[in-house]
Order: C-alpha cells, then sequence, then structure tokens
C-alpha cells in the first residue's frame, strides 16, 4: 500500500520554496498565460488547417472548413495547458530539472493560488465549485431561453434555428459539464479528507481535469458564433455529419470533457484504493466516497467509449472518412450504440454523486446510524455495474435487434433492485429517527422524493409497449430531468449547504437558503411534472412548434420554469452575498457530525492533518454511547509503522 | 407495494412504549393504495393515452394503466412513509439526543429485496407478453421483425381479405411521404389505412434519422437511412390520428406532421385505386424510382447514371429531391 507514512510531519511552514521566490503573478503561469497561448494556438491552428484542408473541405455555406476549426481548438486547448504551466514540471523533468520540493508547495496565500495550475486538492475543489456553478447557471439560462420559444405553439420569438442552437447548448451543458458538478467540487475536495489522506494520488491529472474543464466550456459556447449545432445533446448521425461548423465544437468539447471525466476518475479510483488512512477499511467508508469510487469507475470505462465515438465524428468531418454514413459502408447505428454505451453509464455519473451525499446528509440529521450501510454500498455498486448493460434501451424504436428487446427490457428493470436499496436506507434511517430540518436535510428530503418520481417513471419507459408511446416525448424529457436535475442538482445545493461552512468556512444566508429551498422544490416540480402529461399527450422532444390543445400546459410549464430561474438567482445572490460581504464565520462543525471532515478545524489546513489519523470507527455510529470517536487525529508517534509492520495490532488498512 | 410487508417488521420488540407505527402506516397505505387503483382503473384508464385507435395504441394504454396501478402503492407508501416520519419522529426544540443506533435488520433488508425482485420479475414477464402479444407493440422491428401480425402477404390488397396492407414510409428533411407497393407502388402525402386490417409498416429515409410516430395508432419506427425498419399495427376505429417526427432531425424537425385517416375497406379502395390511376395516367409513377425498401438519394435510377457529387451529406446544403422531380433538387 503506497500510503505516505509521514506521520511526524507537522504542517509545512514555509509555503514552499518557488512560491517564495518571490515573482509578482503575472509573471508566473496563470489563466492570464493560458488565454495568450489559447488564442496563439487557435490562430495557429486555424491556419494550418486551411493550409492542409482549404483546398478540398472548404465549406460553402461558412467560407471555412472543418479542419481549421478542429485543429483550431486542438492547438487552442494545447496553447491554453501550456500556457496555464501544466506542462512545465514534465519538461523540467525531462531537462532534468529537479522537481518542486512538495507537490503542494506552490499553494500560497490570496485568491492568486485558484487561477493557476494549483496541485492542492482542496483548490482544486474550489475551482470546481466556481466552474460548475457557472455552468450550471448558463446551461439554466439556455432552458430559460427554451421555455420563452414553447409559450407559443406557433408564434415564433427565437425561431426554429435559435432555438435548437439554444436546446442543444443547454443539452450538452448540463449533460456534459454537470457530470462533474459533485466529482469535481466535493469529490475533489472531501474524497481524500474523508479517507484520511493528505493528498490525492495523481495531483497532476487532478488539477488537468479541472482545468480542461473551461476550455471544453468555451469551446462548446462558441458553437453559437457557427449558428450551434442541430444534434441536441445526443449528437446523432448522420444529421451531425450534415450540419455545418458548430457541430466541430459539440465534438470536440465533448470529447475533451471526456478526458477530463477520465482523468478525474482515474485519479479517485487510485487515491481511494491506495490513500486511505490505517483503520479506514471499506467497512467504514463514508457512503460519499464509496459513491465516488463507483462514479469514477463508470468514468474510466465507459467515457474513452464517447471519446472514441466523438474522434470518429470529427474525422468524418474533416477527413472525409464514413464511420457513420450508411450509404458509405458506416453506419449509423453504429454511432447510437456507441453514445449510449457511454450515454447510459453517464446518467448513472449523474446519479449515483447524489445517493453518496444524501446517506451523509440524513445520517447526520437523523442522528442514526446509517440503515443497512452494506446494502447501500451494494446499492452504488449494482447501479454502477448494471448500468453498463442497459443501453440499448435508448434504441428500443430504432429498427435494431428486436430479439434483443427483452434482455434489455430485463436489464433496465433490474436497476430498480439496487436503486430500492438506496430508498430502504433512507426509510431506514428515518425510522424513529431525531429529525433535523437543517436546509440540507430539506434538500434531502426533496432529493428522496424527486428521485422516487424520476424512478418510478423509469420504470415506465423501461416497458418496451408503453415506451413505444413515451419513447422520445416529452415524457422521457420529464423523467430524465427528475432524476438529473431532481436528484443530482438538489443533492448538489444539499451539499453545498451542508459542506461550504468547511470549504470556505462562511455559513449560507439561512432565511435566503430556505427561501431558496422551497421555491426551487415547488416550482421544480410545477415545471416538470406537467411534463409527463405532455409527452403522453403527444408532444415530442425538441419541438419548437406543438399542438395547440397542449398550449395551456406549456404556458404553466414555462412561467413554472421563470419562477424555477427566479429561485436560481435568490440562491445566487445568497452565495455571492455570503461568501463575498456578509461572511458569517462557521464553527469548525456546526452539524455535529461525526464523519472525518468535520474533525478539522476550518480552514483545512494545507495538508490536511498534522498526521495520518488513525480510523477508528465508523463515520455513522450516532446515538451509540459506546462509540469510539471516528478518528485519533494525533496518534502517537510509532502508531501508523505498527499497523504497517507484519503483525498487525488489529489495525488494518 | 412492497413496502407495506416489511413495514411492520421494522419497529424494534424491546421498545414497547412506542406505537406500532408500522401497523398504523400500513393501514393508512393500505386504503390509500387500494384507492389509488380504484381510481386509476376505473375513472383515468378509459381517457389515457394513446386511446384505442388500434391494436397497438390499446395494448399501449393497456400497459400504461396496469404500470400506473402499480406504480401508485409504491409512491404512497413512500411518500406517506417519508411523511409520517418527518412529523413524528421530528426532533422537538431543545432535544439534543441522537436517535437508537439501528444498524440495520436483516429481515426487513432480506423482505425488501426479495420484495423488489420479484416486483421486477413480473414487470419483466408482463412487459415481454406484452411486447410479444401485439405483434411488437408497435415499435420498430428492423428489416427482419420476429413478431408478426397474422395475415397473408400478397402481390395486391383486396378489403375484406386477411391480406397484410404495406405501407412505406418516407421520411426526408422535412416531410413524410407514403408509398402503397400494393397498388402500384403509388405516392401519397397523405396517410390512408383500412380499418380492421393488419398494417405493415416499412419505415425508411432519404438522409437522416427520423422517427415515424403515428400517435394514435400507438406506431413508433426510427426511419433510418438505407435501413428498412418494420412495424405492425391493425386500427381499430375509423379517424384522423397525428403522425409527427419524434426523433431530432434538424431545422423544421418540429414542423414535421401531417394527418392520417382511418377509413373503411372499401372507401381505402377506391381512395388508393384512385391515386393509382391519377399517378399513372400523368406520369408521376413512372417518373418515380421503383418500389423498393430503402432508396439512395444519391443515385437516381432514371438517369442511368449515379450522381458522383454527394452533396447534402458533409457541410454543404442538404439538397433532396421532391417526389414530383426527382431530377432537380
Amino acid at each position: 500500500m503506497a500510503i505516505e507514512i509521514q506521520p511526524e510531519r507537522a504542517e509545512p511552514t514555509g509555503r514552499g520554496p518557488e512560491a517564495a521566490g518571490g515573482r509578482p503573478w503575472w509573471q508566473r503561469p496563470g489563466v492570464h498565460t493560458g488565454l495568450i497561448g489559447a488564442v496563439a494556438g487557435y490562430f495557429l491552428g486555424h491556419w494550418l488547417g486551411n493550409m492542409l484542408g482549404g483546398f478540398y473541405a472548404r465549406s460553402s455555406l461558412a467560407d471555412t472548413n472543418d479542419v481549421a476549426i478542429v485543429l483550431g481548438y486542438t492547438f487552442g486547448t494545447i496553447g491554453w495547458l501550456a500556457g496555464l504551466g501544466v506542462f512545465n514540471d514534465l519538461l523540467g523533468t525531462m531537462l532534468g530539472r529537479p522537481l518542486p520540493a512538495h507537490e503542494m508547495g506552490r499553494t500560497e496565500p490570496g485568491l492568486v493560488k485558484y487561477f493557476q495550475f494549483t496541485l492542492n486538492h482542496k483548490v482544486v475543489g474550489i475551482q470546481y465549485l466556481y466552474g460548475m456553478i457557472a455552468y450550471f447557471l448558463t446551461g439554466g439560462l439556455f432552458a430559460m431561453a427554451i421555455r420563452t420559444e414553447l409559450l407559443s405553439p406557433t408564434y415564433h420569438i427565437i425561431g426554429p434555428e435559435q432555438y435548437l442552437m439554444v436546446v442543444g447548448e443547454h443539452g450538452t451543458m448540463m449533460m456534459m459539464m454537470m457530470s462533474s458538478v459533485v466529482l469535481g467540487p466535493f469529490g475533489q475536495y472531501f474524497g481524500p479528507i474523508m479517507i484520511g489522506s493528505k493528498r490525492v494520488a495523481f495531483p497532476r491529472l487532478e488539477a488537468l481535469g479541472f482545468w480542461l474543464t473551461p476550455a471544453a466550456y468555451i469551446i462548446l459556447l462558441s458553437a453559437v458564433l457557427m449558428g450551434g449545432f442541430p444534434t441536441g445533446w445526443t449528437g446523432y448521425e448522420p444529421l451531425a455529419t450534415q450540419a455545418t461548423q458548430g457541430m466541430d465544437a459539440y465534438f470536440f468539447a465533448f470529447g475533451l470533457m471526456g478526458i477530463s471525466m477520465i482523468l478525474a476518475g482515474f485519479n479517485m479510483i487510485v487515491t481511494i484504493i491506495n490513500y486511505r488512512a490505517p483503520g479506514m477499511r471499506w467497512s467504514r467508508l463514508p457512503m460519499f466516497v464509496w459513491s465516488m469510487f463507483g462514479v469514477s469507475f463508470l468514468q474510466v470505462l465507459a467515457v474513452p467509449v464517447l471519446v472514441g465515438a466523438c474522434y470518429m465524428a470529427l474525422t468524418d468531418r474533416t477527413f472525409q472518412t464514413a464511420f457513420f454514413t450508411n450509404q458509405l459502408g458506416g453506419s449509423s447505428y453504429l454511432y447510437e450504440n456507441l453514445f449510449w454505451f457511454f450515454g447510459h453509464p453517464e446518467v448513472y455519473i449523474l446519479a449515483l454523486p447524489g445517493f453518496g451525499i444524501m446517506s451523509e446528509v440524513i445520517s447526520v440529521f437523523c442522528r442514526k446510524p446509517l440503515f443497512g450501510y452494506r446494502v447501500m454500498v451494494a446499492g452504488v455498486l449494482g447501479v454502477g455495474i448494471l448500468s453498463f448493460f442497459v443501453w440499448q434501451h435508448h434504441l428500443f424504436d430504432s429498427g435494431i435487434n428486436p430479439d434483443m428487446r427483452p434482455l434489455f427490457m430485463l436489464t433496465t428493470e433490474l436497476i430498480s433492485i439496487p436503486t430500492g436499496f438506496i430508498f430502504l436506507v433512507a426509510m431506514g434511517t428515518f425510522w424513529r429517527a431525531k429529525i433535523r430540518f437543517t436546509i440540507p436535510m430539506l434538500f434531502a428530503l426533496a432529493f428522496y422524493f424527486n428521485f422516487l418520481i424520476g424512478g418510478i417513471s423509469g420504470v415506465f419507459v423501461s416497458d418496451v409497449p408503453a415506451d413505444t408511446t413515451e419513447h422520445g416525448s416529452f415524457f422521457v424529457m420529464a423523467h430524465f430531468h427528475y432524476t438529473i436535475m431532481g436528484g443530482l442538482i438538489f443533492a448538489f445545493f444539499g451539499g453545498l449547504y451542508y459542506w461550504l461552512p468547511k470549504m470556505l468556512g462562511i455559513k449560507l444566508n439561512e432565511t435566503l437558503g430556505k427561501i431558496h429551498f422551497w421555491t426551487m422544490f415547488i416550482f421544480f416540480n410545477s415545471t416538470f411534472l406537467p411534463l409527463f402529461a405532455l409527452g403522453i399527450m403527444g408532444m415530442p422532444r425538441r419541438v419548437f412548434e406543438y399542438a395547440h390543445n397542449l398550449q395551456t400546459l406549456n404556458v404553466w410549464v414555462s412561467i413554472s420554469a421563470f419562477l424555477l430561474g427566479v429561485s436560481m438567482l435568490i440562491f445566487l445572490i445568497n452565495f455571492v452575498m455570503s461568501v463575498t460581504f456578509w461572511r458569517v464565520r462557521a464553527e469548525p462543525n456546526p452539524w455535529r457530525a461525526r464523519s472525518l471532515e468535520w474533525q478539522l478545524p476550518t480552514p483545512v489546513p494545507l495538508e490536511n492533518f498534522m498526521r495520518v489519523p488513525v480510523i477508528l470507527s465508523s463515520p455513522y455510529d450516532y446515538g451509540d454511547p459506546n462509540a469510539l470517536p471516528v478518528a485519533d487525529l494525533n496518534p502517537p508517534p510509532g502508531v501508523i509503522a505498527a499497523a504497517y509492520a507484519p503483525a498487525a495490532t488489529g489495525l488494518e488498512a | 407495494m412492497s413496502l407495506a410487508a416489511e413495514t411492520p417488521a421494522v419497529p424494534g420488540a424491546n421498545e414497547q412504549h412506542e406505537p406500532a407505527h408500522g401497523w398504523r402506516l400500513f393501514f393508512i397505505w393500505l386504503v390509500l393504495a387500494l384507492a389509488a387503483g380504484l381510481v386509476i382503473w376505473f375513472v383515468w384508464y378509459p381517457h389515457l393515452p394513446p386511446g384505442r385507435m388500434s391494436s397497438s395504441a390499446s395494448h399501449q394504454q393497456f400497459d400504461i394503466a396496469v404500470l400506473a396501478i402499480g406504480a401508485a402503492p409504491v409512491v404512497i407508501g413512500v411518500v406517506l412513509y417519508f411523511g409520517y416520519a418527518i412529523v413524528v419522529w421530528r426532533a422537538r426544540p431543545g432535544d439534543d439526543s441522537d436517535g437508537p443506533p439501528i444498524h440495520g435488520n436483516t429481515r426487513v433488508q432480506a423482505a425488501w429485496i426479495i420484495g423488489t425482485a420479484v416486483i421486477v420479475m413480473g414487470l419483466f414477464v408482463f412487459g415481454t407478453v406484452e411486447l410479444v402479444v401485439p405483434a411488437g407493440a408497435g415499435a420498430g422491428e428492423g428489416p427482419a421483425p420476429i413478431w408478426k401480425l397474422a395475415g397473408t402477404h400478397s402481390a395486391t390488397w383486396t378489403p375484406g381479405t386477411s391480406t397484410i396492407l404495406q405501407v412505406q414510409v418516407i421520411g426526408q428533411q422535412w416531410a413524410w411521404t407514403y408509398r402503397y407497393p400494393q397498388f402500384g407502388g403509388m405516392e401519397s402525402t397523405e396517410l390512408y389505412l383500412p380499418l380492421d386490417t393488419p398494417i405493415e409498416f416499412h419505415v425508411t429515409s432519404l438522409d437522416v434519422i427520423h422517427s415515424f410516430w403515428a400517435y394514435q395508432l400507438g406506431v413508433k419506427a426510427d426511419a433510418n437511412p438505407a435501413v428498412d425498419n418494420v412495424a405492425y399495427t391493425s386500427p381499430k376505429q375509423l379517424g384522423t390520428f397525428v403522425v409527427r417526427c419524434s426523433e431530432l432531425c434538424g431545422l423544421w424537425h418540429g414542423a414535421m406532421f401531417n394527418y392520417g385517416h382511418v377509413v373503411s375497406g372499401t372507401a381505402f379502395q377506391a381512395w388508393a385505386s384512385g391515386v393509382q390511376a391519377k399517378e399513372q395516367s400523368v406520369g408521376v409513377l413512372a417518373a418515380l424510382p421503383p418500389y423498393a425498401l430503402t432508396y439512395d438519394p444519391t443515385v437516381i435510377p432514371q438517369l442511368g447514371k449515379e450522381m458522383t457529387q454527394v452533396v447534402g451529406v458533409t457541410g454543404a446544403p442538404g439538397l433532396y429531391y421532391g417526389p414530383g422531380n426527382p431530377v432537380t433538387p
């Protein structure tokens, strides 16, 4: 076990040698140099693309060619990373220079570290937090535009072309960027802390994973400049091959975000396996860490398929290959299969973190141990494993493999067994509990309600005959908004209210928080519940015109959606004011929680723990007067070494 | 459903003064679930989409009703439980104590796992039966369907026989056209179907993926270029239905719809023969490409050569050929 055994090492006080070197921030690599690199790289790539492909791939529509756009994005991304200093240590090592004394040595006081390629997992977590909020709000604004257009069945506010652009941007922003909304902020920040580690396994991969997300975000948004892409978030071929250059942005950004997800997942897996503190047995691992573990495996195993599909689609568009063109020997089914082989695990990449966060929250605020810990672990892992065997339920009407339909119907319905475990655990934990209605707990209750509706509607969609009516309609749309927004996003906000006192050391305003919760819960349901009815009454997804008799419901949904947007605005005001101006200091452990992260002082020290802690008991042993504290944070010297000695004394890793 | 089975088992037997939460919940749940089931079956089911216009539609209506009757007790049970919990087990003001340290209950967990597994297996069996019996439930089965409607194949179709009517559905950006191979391969932009007749749809596309959704008929089949996707149904009521595209196919996807009509067998034959005769006389039939299960819009057989320029496939404005004039886009 490659655990860093340095229990006697005190917190470094020097803040690292090279930070002390004293160069001002603008002379060191950061966002500003990254932007210079990105712009320079883009123009270089664009010029190169025009040289290479300008004579055979020029589009008469846009007076440009896909090769130039794709190479521009490629070189722009490389320039962005080079400008950020991602490759500095790599090149330095190749040139024989010594690495910085400590990987976290570059951390410094002040805000500059958040705008640099910083290797501290807590800094990366906070970078992710702000990034994800920005991406989420951007995606939400596109949703407002969708609902504005759908106010009328025939009168158009933004018209069909912009409508498709907005639909595609909204869907892709939410599905692709939000896949890291929990693994990014909370997973990177609390994952290592909750297993008692001072660091993550691969800090460079972790930081690279974050710094790819702004690039993917900007590239995805750049599609707007080229008229967007007409395919929605699924990017189906051959429509994608037919589309104009905005499609390149979609495939490139999705592929880039895919790489970010793979890196983040890989780092998380290795960290969780190898960097657990002594005594952090698998049976004591917090559920949140279990869910991160499951998500990471999904990312590492499923996302490469997506990256491959994006790459093939890009070569279709640039090198004139024909992987996905039926008439030229390719297959549009190939894309559908590749996409959904990623796409269904992706849905659980979005769902599992919610299960993890909510397990932490309900245990703390019910003041009870988690009911059936092993069942919960089995649920998380079972959902993860099964999610690889269901993707063809997205293709029930596509005309592929009718004989496989009963099988995929079965595997899809089997997922409701491990999903049911999540509810069993929650209901068991609530049994005779002492429930505290804090804001995270309210979000937890809403999470279970929303996920219940989402899960039950999933059973309707899994049934092939019923799915014939529901497939591709607003019913499906309502279903996955209930699981993803009602599940993941509610869990994210619950986690935010729960963990922000530790991450930033401040408390969010409670009154505004409660207003935010109640408006969000009410208007979320008021927005998405009618969509089930709309879908089953015959409204397909992604249409800008619909039947006149559906207008009343659509107007209702639109108004609810705007009010949901107002709710997000309340959150934003609360967040900005609380974090920037009010700054009400939080106690180190305001929730009296047992789990390891709350035992640390706020702000969390640079290396989390002065010494590697020894984990003594489960984080969920509430109500047990004989329970040991969760960990010994200051074990006497020699204990750690003894833990790894051949004849260990009851402590195992 | 499974919820009720195990909630009574949860209370710890050692706590004498606690009321029997489990039984209380169970009886409230039983009443509500029964009421919901009755309401769904007698009040909601007759009005549930997609209606009973065809064999596949009425099967889907039945399936949705059955699933709703199965789902309602689960939703009611879980919501009721959480509602009960937050009322009864909330911490009173000033109470800082912890709850009882219950780590699990093997009986409850086992009952839950077995209960959900039984429900899931039941759903699977029900879904499979309902998929096989109505010949694929109106979903596209691809070029080689394995569940077929009973009936005979014949080169011509006459009302009152068990002959299957074949209808080809051709999707293109952004219109549906229908060809009737048993009527000389004549082509129409309106879909007419005869009552009480097994219909075999052959769905294909000329450009990108569309999805043929005859909403009231309960038929949905993706239209893939160069692929023949077969779906079955049998209309049971006269009337008009909507055909929409339900797979995003580009700019005017939202406007890609038209109407279909179910008419009596004789009326259908009169209509189809009339269209065929008219298209024969004005030369449309001769100008159309010969009936085939799939078409390649880059190949125009009447010109005797292949179009070498594959426009519309990569990044260029799509050039597609109208049925009236297959030569000039």
